[in-house]
């Protein structure tokens, strides 16, 4: 039983580190030894991370992790996509300390639970797993997590997502991509945003796509504009095909 | 500055580690830290010796390794280490790879007292 929210998925237990952790004496030492122990640093995160994949994939919800600089447009697009998408979706959000983004969200009849997180400069696993217990995966196709504006952080957090989308914007300037390749890496779909603002900004944008497919060859990239319906049906459609495959 | 979290849980596995062998003390934490985990070794190094006070950790020293991307092509079987952030084989230019190493982040070894 999961032990915070006594729900059906069983937990498998810690012991399994015992397993990949050989422990050797080092027979020069009496008073000292060196133990080699080869485990992830953030096996424990990723581990509940793996628990929150189950909570969605027992529910067939595709989890989507968006994540950001501030102010790139997470929240306007999810806004958006309640308009245009064929499929219904909940958000967890984490971008903000206030409500503000929540109450945006709810106004269009999302369905999202906010996630207080003080001064966190990402959302981890364990956060996620608190907030699932306040969505009904029952009525929803896709949960997005609206992850703490950052392109640091997050990267390294496996939060429990199937997917990650990260938005950069027009305005954000150029090498936003260069100067932050692990989160480049890290995405599933890179979103080009604020598009209509590419007339009044020094933006090469076929050189930060050979960037970005530098370092992840096969990643797909979309331009949007919440001035342009189309590009905003794509990302929808994007996430219908997805959906599909699982 | 998720390096703060990230050192919380390094110290509470090497606690864990000591007290499962009866160890009153770490004297050394060997970590590899790959290039593209998305941590910076030196804010590490600090959040490290800033925490470690007060846990079995205390006074130890504290190791890295920075360990560079390494893959494995698909095509050509290659193992290779990549130079610059471009993911593509060195031998081939194949786009089929597969990642060994340097995009995790591991405690590697423990010396106990
Ligand atoms: N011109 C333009 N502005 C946008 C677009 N998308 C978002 N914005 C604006 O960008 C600002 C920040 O957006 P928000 O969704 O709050 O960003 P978040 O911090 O990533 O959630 C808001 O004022 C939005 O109106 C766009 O496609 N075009
Ligand atoms: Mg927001
Ligand atoms: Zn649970
Ligand atoms: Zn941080
Ligand atoms: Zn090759």
């Amino acid at each position: 039983m999961c032990k915070d929210c006594g729900c059906s998925i069983v937990e498998h237990s810690h012991e399994h580190q015992s397993a990949h952790a050989h422990l050797h004496d080092n027979p020069q030492l009496n008073d000292k030894k060196t133990i080699e122990i080869i485990t992830k640093i953030l096996d424990k995160n990723d581990h509940e991370a793996e628990h929150n994949r189950q909570h969605f994939d027992t529910h067939g919800v595709l989890c989507i992790n968006l994540m950001s600089s501030p102010g790139s447009g997470k929240t306007t697009l999810l806004e958006y996509l309640s308009e245009v998408a064929d499929f219904t979706f909940g958000v967890i959000e984490g971008d903000l300390e206030t409500s503000r983004d929540t109450d945006r969200l709810k106004a269009k009849g999302i369905q999202a639970h906010q996630i207080q997180t003080g001064s966190a400069c990402h959302l981890d696993a364990f956060m996620v797993h608190k907030a699932l217990h306040h969505i009904d995966l029952n009525t929803i196709d896709v949960c997005f997590i609206e992850n703490v504006g950052n392109l640091v952080c997050p990267a390294s957090y496996d939060v429990g997502s199937h997917l990650s989308i990260v938005l950069v914007s027009i305005p954000e300037g150029e090498d936003k991509i260069v100067k932050y390749p692990v989160m480049f890496r890290k995405a599933d779909l890179i979103l080009f945003t604020k598009i209509d603002l590419l007339p009044y900004f020094e933006y090469d944008i076929a050189k930060e796509k050979e960037m970005a497919r530098k370092l992840r060859p096969n990643v797909d990239i979309l331009e949007v504009s919440t001035k342009d319906e189309e590009s905003l049906k794509k990302v929808a459609q994007w996430i219908r095909f997805k959906m599909e495959m699982r | 500055m998720h390096e703060y979290s990230i050192v919380q849980s390094l110290l509470d596995t090497c606690e864990k580690n000591a007290v499962k062998n009866a160890a009153t003390k770490v004297t050394r934490v060997v970590v590899k830290i790959g290039v593209m985990s998305g941590v910076e070794p030196d804010l590490l190094k600090t959040a490290f010796d800033i925490f470690k006070e007060n846990t079995l950790c205390d006074g130890c020293e504290f190791i890295i390794h920075i360990q560079p991307i390494v893959v494995k092509c698909r095509v050509c079987e290659a193992q290779s280490t990549l130079q610059k952030l471009e993911y593509l084989c060195p031998e081939c230019q194949s786009l089929e790879l597969d990642v060994i190493d340097g995009e995790e982040m591991y405690l590697m070894q423990l010396e106990l007292e």
